[in-house]
């Protein structure tokens, strides 16, 4: 039976490198990574985790066939082994290199998967530097080729111990498989056999003495009572011998390497929800045909709520669809231990990592989008925020600092706030740096927010920022665009000598959202609902006009910008009597905006604008509402920090459908 | 139709197990460790247990020992799977009660080979 092991691969490569994600967490724990908390005893519970992890991807990579990861993680085992046993003591030294080769598995994984060899000169190195630091390691024991050996007799005396039940053996097994090797004479031994007073049914009290002819050779037979071989007696002794030709061996060629392939794992319980709600979805179909059969205007009122079952099936089965997608946020936690143990280490700073809501699950897109924003935020906590040991005592603060890093979920999103208690933002460097770079006029007066905020400026950075460690090609422009690309936003608050926070809010999901339609002359445009605060009648005593600033309602004693869609969105007036007005809150601020109808609330798919136009401000995404027809869905986030500009620097940062024609046209999608 | 119980704590390993057995016509129960394998063999008849020795929770050695306490699995064969490293632990299966082992790596024939053999 020839199967084919390529099908396992995926399982195996994901499950490999998810082992050594548990590992080296598991390793930094016990470690108490170097530059953080002192050194704590060594967990034999963690130990074993660890062995196990590289125990199975030995086993794995043997049976699937990928025999250079089998090499060195028997390289590696034996290092854990000897740790596990204690005859070795796990010191910064060991530390280190268990986590290069980490890496060097991790390579080998990856290559694996993706049909490269890039790893394998950085393997070899490593295994060498093992295999030295070992002092030499037991090979593998290769299975020796099978060699068939010419026709022989043999004579094989086999007496059974008395427990051979008891282990779930039986000789006449043994008996069936040595018959099958060639011609057999079968003598039973009945000596051993007591009185039938005295017998136990459980005991074996027989022997046989068997004459085999056959092309075997002696392994070959030893091999049937390997299993019996310690508590049985075996005699195995050539009789004559013969000379037959030696039979082909069958080649199995190798298996060749996969394609790379994304793929997700996904909980059974999950899978079992979607199961159930199709169940359902099946049932109310079945329930509308019935009515439909025999319809009448009767039964009007039982369609109808069939229909309302059938929109509940649906949402239900939407949602579990969703949670498919969903992937915890351990995902990218799990690596910042690493992180802080490899970058405290090289500068020398004492930090702990303190971590929660990991559990918070936010869609797979996202997830992938936002681990390296997220790994270069604690990595510039590391480098800028935390200051070095020496520097903390002599300003009064523990020794140790502490970078949180926190999730939670706030309505439709997550967010994510990163904080270090560290020095702070340097206020005064980033003004010099700010007017050096000409993004602020010379004797600059702007308030320590808005310096924050220029830490997000493209291709801003203070001298002194360029180092090794946060100078890898991602900079804070890049880590708030990453973000804002996924309907995101990021925003910095930080006080001298105290710390900076980072708080980044993603949306849950990318795909649904619940919006509200609302009309502006003719065109339909969705809000999202996540930022609808409320909508109000607008009176036109209600509204300001200041010098310099655009216009702004006066709602309950607040002054909202007043944000006019219609000539932001170069809409054709409306003839609308009464002015509406949505209130919308994103990021923690607030706008008004205008509109002429409100006209539903509906779940809506976002179809991405990138893809076939790009990214105006102010609108999020397209949508195809109920009649076919296409909508733009609004992004208040971005049409909040526009309301905050003042008027004269908004002309030109829109670059809404207004100015790209005339406001009858809505960018092009494909229906 | 002999049912076979496949232990072991890597999903790629139990698949290619269970996928293999499947496709020489027996039926497979998994299990991710020695715990639940316990739990399944208390509430199923299982002809032969196929079991992992490094596992989380419950380790395939004190699963073969618990396993000979019950009744029902005296005389079942129970395989364990080992690397050929593993001479300390094979001894200690085999004391726990083990019927014998399968050495890794192997191939799908050689599995169902050493199967055949424990299973009439």
């Amino acid at each position: 039976m020839t199967i084919d092991l390529r099908q396992f691969h995926q399982t195996f490569f994901e499950e490999s490198l998810e082992g050594l994600a548990v590992m080296e967490r598991e390793l930094l724990n016990m470690a108490g990574s170097a530059a953080t908390v002192p050194p704590s005893p060594p967990g034999a519970e963690s130990l074993n985790t660890m062995f196990r992890v590289v125990h199975s991807i030995k086993g794995g990579s043997g049976v699937f066939g990928f025999n250079n990861i089998a090499t060195f993680a028997h390289a590696l085992e034996s290092l854990l082994d000897d740790l596990r046993a204690a005859r070795r003591v796990l010191d910064p030294e060991i530390v280190t290199l268990l986590l290069q080769c980490m890496d060097g598995l991790r390579t080998l994984v990856a290559d694996a998967r993706s049909g490269d060899s890039g790893g394998a000169e950085q393997a070899a190195r490593l295994q060498q530097r093992l295999e030295r630091y070992m002092g030499g390691i037991p090979g593998r024991v290769q299975a020796p080729a099978p060699v068939e050996a010419a026709e022989r007799r043999w004579k094989i005396v086999f007496r059974p111990g008395p427990d051979l039940f008891r282990s779930g053996n039986d000789p006449l097994r043994i008996v069936r498989e040595i018959s099958e090797m060639g011609r057999l004479d079968v003598q039973a031994e009945t000596a051993a056999l007591p009185c039938w007073d005295q017998f136990d049914p459980e005991q074996c009290y027989l022997g046989w003495t068997l004459m085999l002819n056959g092309s075997v050779d002696r392994e070959r037979i030893a091999e049937v009572f390997s299993w019996v071989m310690d508590d049985s007696n075996v005699a195995i002794s050539p009789q004559t011998t013969a000379i037959v030709p030696p039979d082909a061996v069958p080649v199995t060629s190798g298996p060749a390497a996969d394609g790379p392939m994304t793929s997700i794992r996904v909980a059974t319980q999950k899978i079992d929800a979607l199961i159930n709600s199709v169940g359902e979805l099946l049932i109310t179909q079945s329930m509308l045909a019935q009515i439909t059969r025999d319809f009448s205007t009767d039964s009007l009122p039982l369609l109808f709520s069939g229909l309302s079952q059938l929109e509940r099936n649906a949402r239900d089965l939407q949602e579990g669809v969703m949670r498919v997608r969903m992937v915890s946020l351990s995902f990218i936690f799990n690596r910042l231990p690493r992180v802080i143990h490899d970058v405290g280490g090289k500068l020398g700073k004492k930090v702990e990592l303190r971590i929660s809501g990991e559990q918070n699950e936010l869609d797979k897109t996202v997830i992938e989008r936002i681990s390296d924003p997220v790994l270069h935020l604690v990595r510039n906590c590391l480098d800028h925020g935390i200051e070095g040991p020496a520097e903390r005592m002599a300003a009064g603060k523990p020794e140790t600092g502490v970078i949180t890093v926190e999730a939670s979920q706030k309505g439709g999103s997550i967010v994510i706030e990163i904080r270090d208690d560290g020095r702070g933002l340097p206020y005064e460097r980033i003004r010099a740096t700010g007017i050096a770079r000409g993004l602020l006029g010379e004797g600059d007066m702007s308030s320590e927010s808005e310096l924050a905020e220029l830490i997000f400026a493209p291709g801003f950075s203070t001298a002194e920022d360029v180092s090794d460690l946060s100078g890898r090609g991602v900079g804070m422009d890049i880590v708030r665009r990453n973000i804002a690309s996924l309907g995101g936003t990021i925003d910095v608050a930080s006080r001298p000598g105290q710390g900076t926070c980072f708080k980044a809010c993603l949306p849950l999901t990318l795909a649904i959202i619940d919006g509200l339609s609302v009309r502006v002359g003719p065109q339909v445009y969705l809000i999202p609902l996540v930022n609808i605060v409320e909508s109000v009648q607008l009176e036109a005593a209600q509204i300001r006009h200041p010098a310099g600033h655009g216009d702004l309602v006066s709602l309950r004693g607040e002054y909202l910008p007043l944000i006019r869609l219609q000539e932001l969105l170069g809409a054709p007036a409306g003839a609308s009597e009464r002015q509406l007005m949505v209130v919308v809150e994103a990021d923690g601020r607030k706008a008004g905006l205008c509109v002429d109808d409100l006209l539903d609330q509906q779940q809506v798919v976002l179809k991405s604008l990138d893809t076939h136009y790009r990214r105006p401000d102010g609108v999020l995404a397209a949508t195809v509402l109920g009649d076919g027809k296409v909508a733009l869905v609004l992004d208040p986030s971005s049409l909040v920090r526009l309301a905050n500009i003042p008027a004269s620097n908004r002309a030109g940062s829109f670059a809404g459908p207004s100015q790209t024609g005339s406001g009858k046209e809505v960018p092009c999608l494909p229906h | 139709m002999a049912t076979i119980m496949t232990v072991d704590d890597t999903a790629s390993m139990r698949q290619m197990i269970s996928f293999t057995l499947n496709s020489a016509g027996y039926d497979v129960v998994q299990a991710g460790d020695g715990v639940e394998a316990l739990a399944l063999a208390r509430q199923s008849t299982l002809d032969l247990v196929i079991t992992d020795i490094n596992m989380p929770n419950m380790d395939g050695i004190a699963l073969v020992k618990m396993l000979r306490a019950l009744p029902d699995y005296r005389f079942t064969p129970i395989l364990m799977l080992t690397t050929e490293s593993q001479d300390s632990k094979r001894q200690a299966g085999k004391n726990a009660g083990a019927t014998g082992w399968i050495v890794k790596p192997f191939n799908p024939d050689q599995l169902i080979h050493i199967v055949r053999k424990v299973l009439d």
